[in-house]
């Protein structure tokens, strides 16, 4: 820059001087030690303080809140008495059915079928899933070849597969399994799928440049950036199997297959029992929401705070 | 000479040469600042050096175990905490566990931060994260290293500092440097050697030394960065229309 020769010519008495005020001024002279602090110095003012996690109770209020009011409205109309008390029973009724199903000991065991079946049959799901979700996603013809078909068989309502299967499997295990396979594999995969298509592309030259095999590609850049994308997947391929379970339950009723949930439902329509009816979808929508506040919810949160995705989300 | 580039050029498809006839000899411990205006394949002619794309004419020679690369982002990946980052790339480098975990010790030292190592990317400011980014490519333990305008996102006060940051690493640690940046005071500063790359198509139209002279006399320093950003006005100059 010509403005900085200027001292020079017009102060020849102590050019030295001039020079190292003017040195200092462009090239910040620091020590090592020097360095260190102002590094520390600026990194402080430059990051944020600790901020600390409460527990936030209009997180637990307002949805109990919600379903408080919810009940009343259901109550209200019932009181109207605007249909029959056998077709719309009350909150009271149900809750009264309820306590004799317990006492029957029906309800635990059909909760306890159907639950058990819906984890069995995801975490096998998951477990055929991921590994051909993440093939899909890395081997270009594959996906080409097979990704028509996947999201296909996502659209493809999984009852579908119930006849088939009473066909192949007879009234049994296998059929409730084969359908809730259906239900949830293709799922997962597209979420997978999806994941990774959303994984900044510098990722992956970050991969290359640090010298990443394929395989380490895959399991140590792509599996972990695909992880939110992933875990959506996981919460559909986890709905989806729930209501193939439900699906198959209520159709394929007898043989060897067990009292489900799904069995308790079909059971209240053959005896034209409203209350049962009702207790059956409540129990069915309960155990929904609480797999998804106790197991996804928690996962999901530490996910997305950990890459600091959180910050001004309404979650 | 650890990088020798011979009539090196590049073009996407069929059109026109991004790089052509670029030349250069970089020597083994050399600082070499490759400077040009946006759209004169910098950033190309680094990812080439990088293996990452192919030339398509011309020769190139690269030290046999590649390059490490620092990016203008620091792509740090946000799932892993500081210290993680650097480990990933001492496995994929086949560094064993324990010896991991001491190496990428003394890389957080050396860049200052041997204290925000459990923090996350997204919990760090952007000198911080800049900083992670040189370590992990220090963690790679290349003799080239390549950096693609490392500081062009960072305010000024931050890139000052950073400045006197690497230049002690690259004393400290010997490496064979090649920085891209388009800003003529950076390249000065840091480089020992400054080349300048004409736009479409890139090739290194003229190269000055930065003696020692100019690290001590900002006078000089200044004079130089007058005359090469005259040279690189002239260069632009010519794609008006």
């Amino acid at each position: 820059m010509p403005s900085n020769q200027i001292p020079l010519a017009e102060a020849p008495a102590e050019p030295t001087e001039t020079r190292h005020v003017h040195a200092a001024l462009t090239r910040t002279s620091t020590g090592k030690e020097d360095l260190r602090e102002l590094e520390s110095g600026l990194d402080s003012l430059q990051s944020d303080a600790d901020r600390k996690h409460r527990i936030d109770w209009s997180r637990v209020l307002l949805p109990i809140a919600a379903l408080v009011v919810l009940v009343l409205a259901w109550q209200f109309y019932v009181s109207l008495g605007v249909k029959r008390r056998d077709l719309v029973p009350g909150p009271m009724d149900v809750v009264t059915q309820m306590g004799v199903l317990w006492n029957e000991g029906k309800l635990q065991e059909a909760v306890w079928t159907s639950m058990q079946r819906g984890l069995v049959g995801f975490v096998i799901s998951v477990a055929i899933a991921t590994p051909v979700g993440l093939l899909l996603a890395q081997v270009a013809p594959l996906r080409r070849a097979f990704g028509p078909l996947i999201s296909g068989l996502q659209v493809l309502p999984s009852v579908a597969w119930v006849p088939a299967a009473i066909i192949w499997f007879g009234l049994t295990d296998a059929t409730v399994y084969f359908v809730v396979f259906m239900g949830a594999i293709p799922s997962i995969i597209n979420g997978l799928i999806s994941g990774v298509d959303q994984i900044p592309p510098q990722y992956r030259r970050v991969g290359t440049v640090l010298g990443a095999s394929r395989l380490e590609m895959a399991l140590q850049i792509i599996l972990p950036a695909a992880l939110p994308g992933y875990l959506g997947g996981l919460k559909q391929g986890w709905a989806f199997s729930w209501r193939s379970l439900m699906a198959a339950e209520i159709i394929a009723v007898g043989g060897t297959i067990g009292f489900g949930l799904g069995s308790l439902l079909d059971q209240g329509r053959i005896l034209s029992d409203m209350t049962v009816v009702m207790s059956a979808i409540l129990l069915i929508l309960a155990v929904g929401i609480l797999i998804e506040l106790l197991v996804f919810a928690p996962i999901e949160k530490r996910l997305l705070r950990s890459r600091g995705l959180l910050s001004g989300s309404t979650r | 000479m650890p990088v020798v580039l011979e009539h090196l050029g590049k073009r996407f498809g069929d059109g026109a040469p991004v790089l052509d006839d670029v030349n250069a000899n970089i020597g083994k411990g050399e600082f070499v600042a490759l400077l040009g205006a946006s759209g004169c394949g910098k950033s190309t002619l680094l990812n080439i050096m990088a293996g990452l794309e192919a030339p398509t004419s011309g020769a190139l020679e690269v030290p046999s175990d590649g390059a490490a690369f620092m990016f203008q982002d620091a792509a740090l990946f946000p799932w892993l905490t500081a210290r993680e980052n650097i480990e990933l790339a001492l496995k994929l480098r086949g560094v064993g566990k324990a010896e991991r975990k001491a190496k990428a010790q003394d890389l957080l030292e050396l860049v200052h931060l041997g204290a925000a190592g459990d923090k996350r990317p997204h919990e760090l400011s952007g000198g911080m994260r800049q900083r992670v980014a040189l370590a992990r490519s220090l963690a790679q333990d290349r003799q080239l290293l390549l950096m693609d305008e490392p500081f062009a996102a960072l305010d000024a006060i931050t890139r000052d500092l950073l400045h006197d940051e690497l230049e002690r690493i690259w004393k400290e640690t010997g490496r064979t440097i090649v920085f891209v940046t388009h800003n003529v005071r950076e390249a000065v500063r840091l480089g020992q050697r400054v080349l300048l790359l004409s736009s479409r198509p890139g090739r290194v139209v003229q190269e000055w030394d930065v003696t020692e002279e100019h690290r001590t006399d900002a006078g000089l320093a200044g004079q130089l960065t007058g005359v090469i950003t005259a040279r690189l006005r002239e260069e632009i100059r010519r794609h008006a229309k």
